[in-house]
């Protein structure tokens, strides 16, 4: 993950090799840094996860098939840049 | 299809689902509710029941927030596509549920200025994008999306974006347990605990359900292992007579909850004295609504909102089916009058909803779970 100065709380995220803005102002008690893993819904990060359980996590929905539906949803987080304009 | 040795650990799925057996006491019927729906999704779609002894029941909760939302909410919201100024927004998710004059999407096909999200920050994107037009978010969603729309509002209101407004259905799930457990046709042994609304609330609003009803929980993670071993931990708490809130997907959900996603929500919202749930009725304190400092931002203080009611098509059994009292099977509109291509009620619309689960997996048995299955 890596921060913007754009705007406060933009962050820029890595997932599986595409990079997303995501809002992370609901981490404001346990500030992020780059480098960190956070867990993402809706656009926002959630909560922050161990390098460990993120590479668990990641395995795991390969694993399942269940990892291009996750990139189908991570690629809509644009905050307005691709999706938003688009019906 | 997948096989048995692409899961992790094979070895410890098939090691938990041993364990639960041994610790089901094969006299006894055992009733679990799972109150989220993405676990309602993790069951069917991985074929976890099978795993489990037949003694062992998994009835799903309501913790499906497209499902809940009551028909003349939807009806509501889309009453404002009339305003030509509204660009209509909501997640993928609300796009196919019907409304009695049809669903967002045929709405769109109508005409109307209807548009998907992927985050509220999108909405609210496109109204800085568009200030000639007027966007409102169509917000449902449990703690786990409250928050979001939250800060959103929040940035609208210090960016002074006014031609933003969101029609706030976000609902609470504590008051729907406890509807659950008030409920005299609803008897259950113990919960398994709803994971990602648990990253904001935390573990402890869960304390009553184990003090005052007697009934374990354990907050559980997604994957099938997260979910055999949390119904181990059930298991283990029931045998040895013990009745505590458990974490078991410590990796994601801390015990005190995410305090700046609270402090959002205390900002913007407030408890309504009551709100619709579909099939359960009228629920004090259930939902949440927009603080009136944040007037300017409500679509229901800005517009005319018609506050219609509507009752379910009568032989849909939507509310049965949400309150676990039937298996989606069992509704007689299920796999013909009722399907994903043509829904008759949100539960099979949303993915989360036990009926698209139901209908989507419950006959595709996996290579897994087979023979982890012919393992045991």
């Amino acid at each position: 993950m890596e921060l913007l100065t754009e705007r406060e709380n933009l962050a820029l995220v890595d997932v599986g090799g595409v990079r997303r803005k995501i809002d992370v102002g609901l981490l404001e008690e346990e500030p992020v840094k780059v480098g960190d893993w956070v867990l993402i819904h809706v656009g926002f990060a959630m909560s922050k996860i161990s390098e460990q359980d993120a590479a668990d996590q990641m395995r795991v929905l390969a694993m399942l098939g269940e990892d291009e539906a996750a990139m189908r949803e991570i690629e809509g987080y644009g905050l307005g840049e691709r999706w938003a304009g688009t019906p | 299809m997948r096989f048995v040795d692409e899961f992790r650990e094979p070895a410890l799925i098939t090691r938990t689902a041993q364990e639960i057996r041994r610790l089901a006491d094969p006299t006894r019927h055992y009733r679990l509710m799972e109150v989220c729906g993405g676990h309602t999704h993790a069951i069917y779609r991985f074929g976890l029941k099978d795993l489990l002894p037949s003694n062992i029941e998994l009835i799903h909760g309501p913790g499906c927030p497209v499902c809940v939302l009551p028909m003349g909410r939807i009806d509501d919201g889309l009453s404002l596509t009339e305003h030509p100024e509204v660009i209509f927004t909501a997640f993928g998710d609300m796009m196919r549920v019907p409304g009695t004059r049809g669903s967002p999407l045929e709405h769109k096909a109508r005409g109307a200025d209807v548009r998907i999200v992927y985050s509220p920050s999108d909405a609210l994107k496109l109204a800085q994008t568009n200030p000639g037009r007027h966007v409102m978010f169509f917000a449902i969603g449990f703690e786990t999306t409250a928050p979001s729309t939250a800060l959103t509002l929040m940035r609208a209101r210090s960016l002074g974006i006014r031609n933003f407004s969101v029609f706030c259905n976000h609902v609470t799930i504590i008051p729907a347990i406890r509807a659950i457990l008030d409920s005299p046709d609803m008897r259950l042994d113990a919960f398994i605990g709803p994971g990602h609304v648990s990253t904001v609330i935390g573990c402890r609003p869960y304390e009553w359900i184990a003090r005052n009803e007697r009934k374990p929980i354990v907050v559980s993670g997604f994957e099938p292992l997260d979910m055999l071993e949390s119904v181990m931990m059930l298991l283990r708490q029931l045998k040895e007579g013990r009745v505590e809130v458990e974490n078991q997907y410590k990796r994601v959900v801390p015990w005190e909850g995410n305090r700046a996603a609270l402090k959002a929500m205390a900002e913007v919202f407030q408890l309504r004295p009551y709100f619709e749930w579909r099939g359960m009725g009228f629920i004090s304190q259930s939902a949440l609504r927009l603080r009136d400092s944040y007037a300017e931002w409500d679509a229901e203080q800005r517009f005319q909102i018609p506050g219609v009611r509507v009752t379910d098509p009568k032989a849909a059994q939507c509310g049965e089916v949400l309150k676990g009292v039937l298996k989606p099977h069992q509704c007689k509109l299920f796999g013909n009058e009722c399907t994903p291509e043509r829904p008759v009620g949100a539960l099979m619309v949303s993915s989360e909803g036990s009926c698209a689960a139901y209908y989507n997996y419950e006959h595709l048995k996996t290579a897994m779970v087979s023979s982890v299955a012919s393992a045991l």
